[in-house]
Protein backbone atom coordinates (compact mmCIF):
# COMPACT_ATOMS: atom_id res chain seq x y z
CA UNK A 1 0.00 0.00 0.00
CA UNK A 2 2.98 2.49 0.46
CA UNK A 3 3.15 4.65 -2.42
CA UNK A 4 6.64 6.38 -3.26
CA UNK A 5 4.86 9.75 -3.04
CA UNK A 6 3.88 8.93 0.68
CA UNK A 7 5.62 11.13 3.09
CA UNK A 8 7.68 9.01 5.69
CA UNK A 9 8.58 10.55 8.18
CA UNK A 10 8.83 7.44 10.63
CA UNK A 11 7.63 7.16 14.17
CA UNK A 12 10.53 9.66 15.45
CA UNK A 13 8.89 11.77 13.77
CA UNK A 14 5.18 13.50 14.93
CA UNK A 15 5.05 16.25 12.37
CA UNK A 16 5.89 13.10 9.66
CA UNK A 17 3.44 10.95 11.27
CA UNK A 18 0.73 13.38 11.32
CA UNK A 19 1.31 14.55 7.59
CA UNK A 20 1.52 10.14 6.69
CA UNK A 21 -2.20 10.00 8.59
CA UNK A 22 -3.66 12.67 6.68
CA UNK A 23 -2.64 11.73 3.69
CA UNK A 24 -4.04 8.01 4.63
CA UNK A 25 -7.43 9.68 5.10
CA UNK A 26 -7.37 11.49 2.40
CA UNK A 27 -6.57 8.30 -0.06
CA UNK A 28 -9.26 6.24 1.74
CA UNK A 29 -11.72 9.15 1.98
CA UNK A 30 -11.03 9.87 -1.96
CA UNK A 31 -11.91 5.83 -2.25
CA UNK A 32 -15.09 6.51 -0.53
CA UNK A 33 -16.18 9.07 -2.26
CA UNK A 34 -15.45 7.37 -5.73
CA UNK A 35 -17.49 3.96 -4.63
CA UNK A 36 -20.26 5.92 -3.52
CA UNK A 37 -20.59 8.81 -6.47
CA UNK A 38 -21.10 5.66 -8.18
CA UNK A 39 -24.60 5.26 -7.34
CA UNK A 40 -25.80 8.90 -7.60
CA UNK A 41 -28.85 8.22 -7.63
CA UNK A 42 -28.45 6.39 -4.20
CA UNK A 43 -26.37 9.36 -2.91
CA UNK A 44 -28.51 12.08 -4.24
CA UNK A 45 -31.34 10.25 -2.25
CA UNK A 46 -29.73 9.46 1.11
CA UNK A 47 -28.24 13.02 0.76
CA UNK A 48 -31.57 14.56 0.86
CA UNK A 49 -32.77 12.08 3.54
CA UNK A 50 -29.72 13.04 5.84
CA UNK A 51 -30.64 16.98 4.98
CA UNK A 52 -34.39 16.09 5.78
CA UNK A 53 -34.05 14.13 9.11
CA UNK A 54 -32.07 16.97 10.32
CA UNK A 55 -34.90 19.41 8.64
CA UNK A 56 -37.88 17.95 10.68
CA UNK A 57 -35.63 18.64 14.28
CA UNK A 58 -35.77 22.05 13.08
CA UNK A 59 -39.49 22.08 11.59
CA UNK A 60 -40.17 20.78 15.40
CA UNK A 61 -38.74 24.28 16.70
CA UNK A 62 -40.93 26.13 14.15
CA UNK A 63 -44.42 24.47 15.23
CA UNK A 64 -43.31 25.17 18.70
CA UNK A 65 -43.01 28.60 17.87
CA UNK A 66 -46.42 28.80 16.02
CA UNK A 67 -47.53 28.48 19.83
CA UNK A 68 -45.27 30.87 21.81
CA UNK A 69 -42.96 33.88 20.86
CA UNK A 70 -40.07 32.70 23.41
CA UNK A 71 -38.70 29.87 24.65
CA UNK A 72 -36.97 30.50 27.86
CA UNK A 73 -36.50 33.87 26.65
CA UNK A 74 -34.94 33.18 23.46
CA UNK A 75 -36.70 34.23 20.53
CA UNK A 76 -36.79 32.02 17.13
CA UNK A 77 -33.69 33.85 15.35
CA UNK A 78 -31.79 32.96 18.64
CA UNK A 79 -32.78 29.79 19.06
CA UNK A 80 -31.95 29.39 15.29
CA UNK A 81 -28.47 30.81 15.66
CA UNK A 82 -27.96 27.86 18.35
CA UNK A 83 -29.23 25.37 16.64
CA UNK A 84 -27.28 26.20 13.20
CA UNK A 85 -23.68 26.95 15.36
CA UNK A 86 -24.20 23.34 16.99
CA UNK A 87 -25.78 21.88 13.81
CA UNK A 88 -22.67 23.06 11.87
CA UNK A 89 -19.50 21.84 13.99
CA UNK A 90 -22.20 18.22 14.63
CA UNK A 91 -22.15 18.20 10.88
CA UNK A 92 -18.61 18.83 10.25
CA UNK A 93 -17.59 16.44 12.89
CA UNK A 94 -19.79 13.90 11.96
CA UNK A 95 -18.49 14.06 8.23
CA UNK A 96 -14.75 13.95 9.82
CA UNK A 97 -14.89 10.98 12.30
CA UNK A 98 -18.64 9.95 12.25
CA UNK A 99 -17.90 6.57 11.27
CA UNK A 100 -15.71 6.33 13.96
CA UNK A 101 -18.34 3.79 15.91
CA UNK A 102 -18.47 1.15 13.45
CA UNK A 103 -15.23 0.50 15.10
CA UNK A 104 -16.54 -2.10 17.98
CA UNK A 105 -18.10 -4.24 14.88
CA UNK A 106 -14.35 -4.03 13.46
CA UNK A 107 -13.15 -5.43 16.96
CA UNK A 108 -16.00 -8.01 17.16
CA UNK A 109 -15.34 -9.33 13.84
CA UNK A 110 -11.46 -9.01 14.15
CA UNK A 111 -11.24 -6.81 10.43
CA UNK A 112 -9.88 -4.59 13.08
CA UNK A 113 -6.62 -6.90 12.55
CA UNK A 114 -5.68 -6.04 8.88
CA UNK A 115 -5.85 -1.82 9.73
CA UNK A 116 -2.93 -2.84 12.01
CA UNK A 117 -0.75 -4.61 9.49
CA UNK A 118 -0.75 -1.63 7.38
CA UNK A 119 1.39 1.05 7.05
CA UNK A 120 -0.68 3.26 7.97
CA UNK A 121 -2.08 4.86 11.33
CA UNK A 122 -4.95 3.14 12.68
CA UNK A 123 -6.85 6.20 13.56
CA UNK A 124 -6.55 7.75 10.25
CA UNK A 125 -7.79 3.95 8.79
CA UNK A 126 -11.04 4.35 11.12
CA UNK A 127 -11.76 7.65 10.64
CA UNK A 128 -11.90 7.72 6.97
CA UNK A 129 -13.42 4.03 6.91
CA UNK A 130 -16.73 4.24 5.06
CA UNK A 131 -16.02 8.05 4.65
CA UNK A 132 -20.29 9.26 4.21
CA UNK A 133 -20.53 11.88 1.93
CA UNK A 134 -24.18 12.05 2.60
CA UNK A 135 -23.64 14.00 5.94
CA UNK A 136 -22.99 16.95 3.61
CA UNK A 137 -27.00 16.91 4.15
CA UNK A 138 -26.61 18.11 7.53
CA UNK A 139 -23.86 20.30 7.39
CA UNK A 140 -26.13 22.29 4.57
CA UNK A 141 -29.25 22.36 6.56
CA UNK A 142 -27.81 24.12 9.70
CA UNK A 143 -25.76 26.12 7.26
CA UNK A 144 -28.84 27.58 5.68
CA UNK A 145 -30.54 27.63 9.75
CA UNK A 146 -27.73 29.57 10.51
CA UNK A 147 -27.65 32.05 7.35
CA UNK A 148 -31.35 32.54 8.31
CA UNK A 149 -30.90 33.60 11.83
CA UNK A 150 -27.68 35.41 11.22
CA UNK A 151 -29.79 37.65 8.61
CA UNK A 152 -32.47 38.04 11.32
CA UNK A 153 -30.67 38.74 14.74
CA UNK A 154 -30.37 41.86 16.22
CA UNK A 155 -26.82 42.10 16.53
CA UNK A 156 -24.58 44.84 15.79
CA UNK A 157 -21.59 42.81 13.54
CA UNK A 158 -18.16 44.14 14.45
CA UNK A 159 -15.15 42.40 12.89
CA UNK A 160 -14.73 40.73 16.10
CA UNK A 161 -18.47 39.51 16.40
CA UNK A 162 -18.49 38.19 13.15
CA UNK A 163 -14.70 36.51 13.19
CA UNK A 164 -16.25 34.85 16.18
CA UNK A 165 -18.94 32.51 14.44
CA UNK A 166 -16.45 30.81 12.34
CA UNK A 167 -14.04 30.27 15.49
CA UNK A 168 -17.29 28.81 17.45
CA UNK A 169 -17.50 26.51 14.63
CA UNK A 170 -14.23 25.25 14.24
CA UNK A 171 -13.55 24.62 18.19
CA UNK A 172 -17.25 23.25 18.07
CA UNK A 173 -16.40 20.58 15.20
CA UNK A 174 -12.71 19.41 17.84
CA UNK A 175 -14.92 19.12 20.55
CA UNK A 176 -17.59 16.83 19.01
CA UNK A 177 -14.56 15.00 17.39
CA UNK A 178 -13.13 14.62 20.74
CA UNK A 179 -16.17 12.81 21.88
CA UNK A 180 -16.48 10.49 19.04
CA UNK A 181 -13.09 9.60 19.02
CA UNK A 182 -13.26 8.96 22.72
CA UNK A 183 -16.18 7.23 22.26
CA UNK A 184 -14.52 5.34 19.49
CA UNK A 185 -12.12 4.23 22.16
CA UNK A 186 -14.33 3.29 24.77
CA UNK A 187 -15.56 0.46 22.12
CA UNK A 188 -11.82 -1.46 22.38
CA UNK A 189 -13.36 -2.34 26.00
CA UNK A 190 -17.24 -2.28 25.10
CA UNK A 191 -18.02 -3.44 21.74
CA UNK A 192 -22.06 -3.31 21.80
CA UNK A 193 -21.71 0.05 23.40
CA UNK A 194 -21.88 2.26 20.47
CA UNK A 195 -25.31 3.75 21.15
CA UNK A 196 -23.66 5.46 23.91
CA UNK A 197 -21.33 7.97 22.23
CA UNK A 198 -24.67 9.18 20.66
CA UNK A 199 -26.08 10.43 23.81
CA UNK A 200 -22.95 13.03 23.81
CA UNK A 201 -22.74 14.07 20.23
CA UNK A 202 -26.01 13.44 18.72
CA UNK A 203 -27.92 13.95 22.15
CA UNK A 204 -25.29 16.92 22.54
CA UNK A 205 -26.47 18.99 19.66
CA UNK A 206 -29.82 18.56 20.56
CA UNK A 207 -29.27 20.00 24.15
CA UNK A 208 -27.49 22.79 22.47
CA UNK A 209 -30.27 23.77 20.12
CA UNK A 210 -32.39 25.13 22.70
CA UNK A 211 -31.02 27.99 25.25
CA UNK A 212 -29.46 26.67 28.31
CA UNK A 213 -32.01 28.54 30.43
CA UNK A 214 -34.51 25.88 29.55
CA UNK A 215 -32.15 23.47 30.71
CA UNK A 216 -31.63 22.48 35.18
CA UNK A 217 -28.82 24.25 36.11
CA UNK A 218 -27.05 21.11 37.77
CA UNK A 219 -27.75 19.98 33.74
CA UNK A 220 -26.06 23.27 32.63
CA UNK A 221 -22.85 22.59 35.00
CA UNK A 222 -23.09 18.96 33.85
CA UNK A 223 -22.26 19.98 30.09
CA UNK A 224 -19.71 22.90 31.21
CA UNK A 225 -17.38 21.01 33.39
CA UNK A 226 -17.76 17.55 33.08
CA UNK A 227 -18.68 17.06 29.55
CA UNK A 228 -17.62 20.50 28.27
CA UNK A 229 -20.33 20.57 25.17
CA UNK A 230 -21.31 24.31 26.34
CA UNK A 231 -18.16 25.76 24.71
CA UNK A 232 -19.07 24.56 21.37
CA UNK A 233 -21.89 27.81 21.26
CA UNK A 234 -23.40 28.34 24.69
CA UNK A 235 -21.22 30.24 25.82
CA UNK A 236 -19.92 32.09 23.07
CA UNK A 237 -23.53 32.43 21.46
CA UNK A 238 -24.60 34.17 24.81
CA UNK A 239 -21.62 36.64 24.81
CA UNK A 240 -22.46 37.29 21.21
CA UNK A 241 -26.34 37.55 21.70
CA UNK A 242 -25.64 39.62 24.82
CA UNK A 243 -27.40 37.39 27.04
CA UNK A 244 -26.35 36.61 30.91
CA UNK A 245 -24.57 33.38 31.19
CA UNK A 246 -26.56 31.48 33.76
CA UNK A 247 -24.18 29.83 35.95
CA UNK A 248 -22.68 32.80 36.34
CA UNK A 249 -19.46 32.40 35.05
CA UNK A 250 -16.46 34.93 34.43
CA UNK A 251 -16.51 36.97 31.29
CA UNK A 252 -13.28 35.66 29.86
CA UNK A 253 -14.94 32.09 30.36
CA UNK A 254 -17.03 32.89 26.90
CA UNK A 255 -13.79 33.02 25.29
CA UNK A 256 -12.34 29.57 26.49
CA UNK A 257 -13.70 27.26 23.15
CA UNK A 258 -10.22 26.77 21.35
CA UNK A 259 -8.51 26.10 25.24
CA UNK A 260 -11.19 23.91 26.25
CA UNK A 261 -10.85 22.10 22.29
CA UNK A 262 -7.48 21.69 22.47
CA UNK A 263 -8.00 20.57 25.71
CA UNK A 264 -10.71 17.71 24.83
CA UNK A 265 -8.28 16.98 21.95
CA UNK A 266 -5.34 15.60 23.84
CA UNK A 267 -7.69 13.96 26.10
CA UNK A 268 -9.22 12.13 22.91
CA UNK A 269 -5.91 11.31 21.67
CA UNK A 270 -5.00 10.05 24.97
CA UNK A 271 -7.63 7.64 25.06
CA UNK A 272 -7.66 6.62 21.30
CA UNK A 273 -3.91 5.51 22.31
CA UNK A 274 -5.09 3.49 25.56
CA UNK A 275 -7.82 1.75 23.96
CA UNK A 276 -5.84 0.54 21.07
CA UNK A 277 -2.64 -0.51 23.20
CA UNK A 278 -5.46 -2.36 25.32
CA UNK A 279 -6.50 -4.05 21.79
CA UNK A 280 -6.81 -8.00 22.10
CA UNK A 281 -7.33 -9.70 19.06
CA UNK A 282 -10.49 -12.21 18.78
CA UNK A 283 -7.66 -14.35 16.96
CA UNK A 284 -10.43 -16.07 14.22
CA UNK B 1 -47.81 -23.14 17.75
CA UNK B 2 -44.79 -22.72 15.73
CA UNK B 3 -45.63 -18.68 15.74
CA UNK B 4 -45.49 -18.79 19.54
CA UNK B 5 -41.56 -20.26 18.51
CA UNK B 6 -40.62 -17.87 16.26
CA UNK B 7 -41.92 -14.77 19.04
CA UNK B 8 -39.82 -16.72 21.56
CA UNK B 9 -37.02 -17.12 19.55
CA UNK B 10 -36.67 -13.69 18.30
CA UNK B 11 -37.18 -12.62 22.19
CA UNK B 12 -34.32 -14.38 23.31
CA UNK B 13 -32.31 -13.48 20.33
CA UNK B 14 -32.75 -9.83 21.10
CA UNK B 15 -32.11 -10.82 25.20
CA UNK B 16 -28.71 -11.43 24.16
CA UNK B 17 -27.52 -8.21 23.01
CA UNK B 18 -27.25 -7.37 26.57
CA UNK B 19 -24.25 -4.12 26.24
CA UNK B 20 -26.57 -3.11 23.00
CA UNK B 21 -29.78 -2.62 25.52
CA UNK B 22 -27.68 -1.01 28.39
CA UNK B 23 -25.98 1.62 26.16
CA UNK B 24 -30.06 2.06 24.41
CA UNK B 25 -31.39 2.92 27.58
CA UNK B 26 -28.78 5.33 28.97
CA UNK B 27 -28.81 7.10 25.45
CA UNK B 28 -33.25 6.87 25.81
CA UNK B 29 -32.76 8.92 29.39
CA UNK B 30 -30.73 11.13 27.97
CA UNK B 31 -32.87 12.17 25.55
CA UNK B 32 -35.57 12.20 27.55
CA UNK B 33 -33.89 14.77 29.80
CA UNK B 34 -33.10 17.00 27.27
CA UNK B 35 -36.68 16.78 25.51
CA UNK B 36 -38.14 17.00 29.08
CA UNK B 37 -36.58 20.70 29.87
CA UNK B 38 -37.48 21.58 26.39
CA UNK B 39 -41.35 20.55 26.65
CA UNK B 40 -41.60 22.35 30.76
CA UNK B 41 -40.31 25.46 28.97
CA UNK B 42 -42.64 24.89 26.13
CA UNK B 43 -45.62 24.10 28.88
CA UNK B 44 -44.77 26.81 30.58
CA UNK B 45 -45.03 29.49 28.15
CA UNK B 46 -48.71 27.80 26.77
CA UNK B 47 -50.19 26.01 29.78
CA UNK B 48 -52.13 23.00 28.60
CA UNK B 49 -51.19 23.35 25.08
CA UNK B 50 -52.83 20.55 22.56
CA UNK B 51 -55.07 19.96 25.90
CA UNK B 52 -51.60 18.44 27.93
CA UNK B 53 -51.15 19.62 31.75
CA UNK B 54 -47.47 19.69 32.40
CA UNK B 55 -47.38 16.66 33.88
CA UNK B 56 -49.30 14.61 31.32
CA UNK B 57 -46.75 16.69 28.09
CA UNK B 58 -43.71 15.35 30.72
CA UNK B 59 -45.12 11.82 30.29
CA UNK B 60 -45.41 11.89 26.34
CA UNK B 61 -41.97 12.59 26.38
CA UNK B 62 -40.74 9.76 28.42
CA UNK B 63 -43.45 7.51 26.63
CA UNK B 64 -41.77 8.25 23.37
CA UNK B 65 -38.62 7.02 24.41
CA UNK B 66 -39.67 4.04 26.62
CA UNK B 67 -41.45 2.93 23.14
CA UNK B 68 -38.88 4.33 20.86
CA UNK B 69 -37.29 0.93 19.95
CA UNK B 70 -40.22 -1.31 20.74
CA UNK B 71 -42.64 0.70 18.12
CA UNK B 72 -39.64 1.25 16.03
CA UNK B 73 -40.03 4.74 15.89
CA UNK B 74 -37.13 5.78 14.48
CA UNK B 75 -36.45 3.39 11.84
CA UNK B 76 -35.01 -0.25 13.32
CA UNK B 77 -36.55 -2.78 14.17
CA UNK B 78 -35.69 -6.52 12.77
CA UNK B 79 -37.50 -5.87 9.14
CA UNK B 80 -33.93 -4.80 7.28
CA UNK B 81 -33.16 -8.32 7.26
CA UNK B 82 -35.92 -9.29 5.31
CA UNK B 83 -35.36 -6.59 2.87
CA UNK B 84 -31.57 -7.95 2.71
CA UNK B 85 -33.07 -11.22 2.11
CA UNK B 86 -35.19 -10.01 -0.61
CA UNK B 87 -32.40 -8.37 -2.08
CA UNK B 88 -29.74 -11.03 -1.99
CA UNK B 89 -32.42 -13.63 -2.79
CA UNK B 90 -32.43 -15.68 0.20
CA UNK B 91 -35.80 -15.25 1.07
CA UNK B 92 -36.34 -17.84 -1.83
CA UNK B 93 -35.64 -19.84 1.26
CA UNK B 94 -38.21 -18.52 3.43
CA UNK B 95 -41.10 -19.33 0.59
CA UNK B 96 -40.04 -22.54 1.10
CA UNK B 97 -41.16 -23.16 4.19
CA UNK B 98 -44.30 -24.23 5.68
CA UNK B 99 -45.00 -20.93 7.29
CA UNK B 100 -46.86 -18.10 6.01
CA UNK B 101 -44.30 -14.89 5.42
CA UNK B 102 -45.94 -12.44 6.55
CA UNK B 103 -46.71 -14.30 9.63
CA UNK B 104 -43.20 -15.64 10.63
CA UNK B 105 -42.10 -11.93 10.36
CA UNK B 106 -45.16 -10.46 12.81
CA UNK B 107 -44.22 -13.28 15.30
CA UNK B 108 -40.45 -12.06 15.45
CA UNK B 109 -41.49 -8.52 15.61
CA UNK B 110 -43.62 -8.66 18.36
CA UNK B 111 -40.87 -11.31 20.37
CA UNK B 112 -38.26 -7.85 19.67
CA UNK B 113 -40.98 -5.75 20.59
CA UNK B 114 -41.99 -7.39 23.39
CA UNK B 115 -38.31 -7.18 25.27
CA UNK B 116 -37.37 -4.23 23.73
CA UNK B 117 -40.64 -2.70 25.43
CA UNK B 118 -39.03 -4.34 29.00
CA UNK B 119 -35.21 -3.92 28.14
CA UNK B 120 -35.35 -0.38 26.96
CA UNK B 121 -38.47 0.31 27.75
CA UNK B 122 -39.24 0.31 31.90
CA UNK B 123 -36.34 1.81 32.72
CA UNK B 124 -36.22 5.07 30.87
CA UNK B 125 -39.86 5.36 32.37
CA UNK B 126 -39.19 4.70 35.61
CA UNK B 127 -35.97 7.29 35.91
CA UNK B 128 -38.72 9.83 33.94
CA UNK B 129 -41.39 9.14 36.83
CA UNK B 130 -38.49 9.69 39.56
CA UNK B 131 -36.75 12.96 38.57
CA UNK B 132 -40.48 14.59 37.07
CA UNK B 133 -43.74 14.70 38.51
CA UNK B 134 -45.11 12.38 35.51
CA UNK B 135 -48.93 11.73 35.20
CA UNK B 136 -48.95 8.02 35.43
CA UNK B 137 -52.08 6.15 36.04
CA UNK B 138 -52.34 4.36 39.52
CA UNK B 139 -55.33 1.94 38.23
CA UNK B 140 -54.25 -1.34 37.04
CA UNK B 141 -56.98 -1.20 33.91
CA UNK B 142 -55.75 1.95 32.34
CA UNK B 143 -52.33 0.05 32.31
CA UNK B 144 -54.01 -3.04 30.68
CA UNK B 145 -55.74 -0.80 28.01
CA UNK B 146 -52.19 1.41 27.24
CA UNK B 147 -50.59 -2.01 27.20
CA UNK B 148 -53.02 -3.52 24.55
CA UNK B 149 -52.85 0.06 22.36
CA UNK B 150 -48.86 -0.58 22.77
CA UNK B 151 -49.14 -4.22 21.15
CA UNK B 152 -51.77 -2.41 18.28
CA UNK B 153 -49.18 -0.04 18.13
CA UNK B 154 -46.23 -2.27 17.08
CA UNK B 155 -48.83 -4.13 14.89
CA UNK B 156 -49.41 -1.15 12.71
CA UNK B 157 -45.58 -0.27 12.48
CA UNK B 158 -44.72 -3.63 11.22
CA UNK B 159 -47.15 -3.67 9.01
CA UNK B 160 -46.08 -0.24 7.41
CA UNK B 161 -42.59 -1.41 7.45
CA UNK B 162 -43.11 -4.84 6.11
CA UNK B 163 -44.90 -3.00 2.88
CA UNK B 164 -41.90 -0.78 2.90
CA UNK B 165 -39.31 -4.49 3.12
CA UNK B 166 -41.53 -5.94 0.47
CA UNK B 167 -41.25 -3.01 -1.75
CA UNK B 168 -37.66 -3.97 -2.29
CA UNK B 169 -39.10 -7.02 -4.46
CA UNK B 170 -39.77 -4.77 -6.85
CA UNK B 171 -37.48 -1.74 -6.32
CA UNK B 172 -34.21 -3.93 -5.43
CA UNK B 173 -32.69 -1.54 -3.58
CA UNK B 174 -35.15 -0.09 -0.52
CA UNK B 175 -33.00 1.99 1.11
CA UNK B 176 -34.84 5.29 -0.17
CA UNK B 177 -38.14 4.04 0.47
CA UNK B 178 -36.90 2.95 4.38
CA UNK B 179 -35.29 6.66 4.73
CA UNK B 180 -38.55 8.34 3.68
CA UNK B 181 -40.44 5.94 5.69
CA UNK B 182 -38.50 6.20 8.85
CA UNK B 183 -38.59 9.98 8.60
CA UNK B 184 -42.23 9.90 8.19
CA UNK B 185 -42.88 7.59 11.13
CA UNK B 186 -40.72 10.27 13.49
CA UNK B 187 -42.53 13.00 12.32
CA UNK B 188 -46.33 11.58 12.31
CA UNK B 189 -46.06 9.25 14.95
CA UNK B 190 -45.99 12.33 17.26
CA UNK B 191 -41.85 11.76 18.01
CA UNK B 192 -40.57 14.95 17.31
CA UNK B 193 -43.57 16.78 18.68
CA UNK B 194 -46.85 15.54 20.13
CA UNK B 195 -49.32 15.48 17.11
CA UNK B 196 -51.40 17.23 19.64
CA UNK B 197 -49.49 20.38 19.18
CA UNK B 198 -49.35 20.59 15.29
CA UNK B 199 -51.13 23.39 14.28
CA UNK B 200 -54.63 23.49 13.57
CA UNK B 201 -56.36 21.54 9.98
CA UNK B 202 -52.28 20.06 9.87
CA UNK B 203 -52.83 18.85 13.24
CA UNK B 204 -56.30 17.08 12.46
CA UNK B 205 -54.81 15.07 9.58
CA UNK B 206 -51.99 14.55 10.94
CA UNK B 207 -53.78 12.59 14.47
CA UNK B 208 -55.71 10.58 11.46
CA UNK B 209 -52.31 8.69 9.95
CA UNK B 210 -51.70 5.24 10.53
CA UNK B 211 -48.34 7.16 12.36
CA UNK B 212 -50.68 8.32 14.93
CA UNK B 213 -51.47 4.64 15.91
CA UNK B 214 -47.92 4.34 17.03
CA UNK B 215 -47.09 6.35 19.85
CA UNK B 216 -49.74 9.49 19.75
CA UNK B 217 -52.57 7.10 20.87
CA UNK B 218 -50.69 4.73 23.44
CA UNK B 219 -49.56 7.80 24.96
CA UNK B 220 -52.73 9.71 25.29
CA UNK B 221 -54.33 6.06 26.74
CA UNK B 222 -51.66 6.33 29.20
CA UNK B 223 -51.89 9.92 30.41
CA UNK B 224 -55.83 9.84 30.44
CA UNK B 225 -56.64 12.34 27.44
CA UNK B 226 -58.92 10.00 26.17
CA UNK B 227 -61.50 9.20 28.94
CA UNK B 228 -64.68 6.73 28.18
CA UNK B 229 -65.88 7.13 24.54
CA UNK B 230 -62.17 8.21 23.34
CA UNK B 231 -60.35 4.98 24.69
CA UNK B 232 -62.65 2.65 22.70
CA UNK B 233 -62.52 5.03 19.39
CA UNK B 234 -58.58 5.27 20.15
CA UNK B 235 -58.40 1.45 19.74
CA UNK B 236 -60.63 1.00 17.16
CA UNK B 237 -58.50 3.54 14.97
CA UNK B 238 -55.82 1.42 15.81
CA UNK B 239 -56.85 -1.82 15.26
CA UNK B 240 -58.40 -0.87 12.05
CA UNK B 241 -55.17 0.62 10.78
CA UNK B 242 -53.14 -2.43 11.88
CA UNK B 243 -56.20 -4.72 9.89
CA UNK B 244 -56.02 -2.58 6.67
CA UNK B 245 -51.78 -2.24 6.30
CA UNK B 246 -51.69 -5.75 7.17
CA UNK B 247 -54.57 -6.49 4.75
CA UNK B 248 -52.21 -4.68 2.10
CA UNK B 249 -49.21 -6.26 3.26
CA UNK B 250 -51.20 -9.41 1.95
CA UNK B 251 -51.85 -8.08 -1.09
CA UNK B 252 -48.55 -7.00 -1.67
CA UNK B 253 -46.68 -10.01 -1.12
CA UNK B 254 -48.86 -12.62 -2.71
CA UNK B 255 -48.48 -10.42 -6.04
CA UNK B 256 -44.76 -10.20 -5.26
CA UNK B 257 -44.58 -13.64 -5.01
CA UNK B 258 -46.60 -14.48 -7.99
CA UNK B 259 -45.00 -12.22 -10.22
CA UNK B 260 -41.15 -11.26 -9.09
CA UNK B 261 -38.36 -13.52 -10.16
CA UNK B 262 -35.86 -13.88 -7.43
CA UNK B 263 -32.35 -13.28 -7.83
CA UNK B 264 -29.55 -14.97 -6.68
CA UNK B 265 -28.04 -18.17 -7.63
Amino acid sequence: MARETSPRGGSSSGAGRIAQGVFAYGLIARMWVRSTLAYRASFVMMTVGNFAACALDFVAIMLMFSQIDALGGFSLPEVAFLYGTSGVALGLADLLLGSMDRLGRRVRDGTLDVLLLRPAPVFAQVAADRFALRRLGRITQALLVLGWSVSRLDVEWTVGRVLMVPLMVLCGTAIFGSVFTTGAAFQFWAQDAAEVQNSFTYGGNALLQYPPTVFAKDLVRGVTFLVPLAFVNWLPALRLLGREDPLGLPGWADFLGPEVAVLMCAGAALAWRRGLRAYRSTGS
Amino acid sequence: MWCVAVAAGSFRRYATYRVATVAGVFTNTVFGFIVAYAYLALWAERPHLGGYDRAQALTFVWIAQALLAASALMSGGGLDELQERIRTGDVAVDLYRPADLQLWWLAADLGRAALQLIGRGVVPLTVGALVFPLALPGDAATWGWFLLSVLLGVVVSFALRYLVALASFWLLDGSGLSLISGLACMFFSGMVLPLRVFPGGFGEVAQLLPWAAILQVPADVLVGARGGDGLVRGLVFQAAWGAALLALGRLAQSAATRKVVVQGG
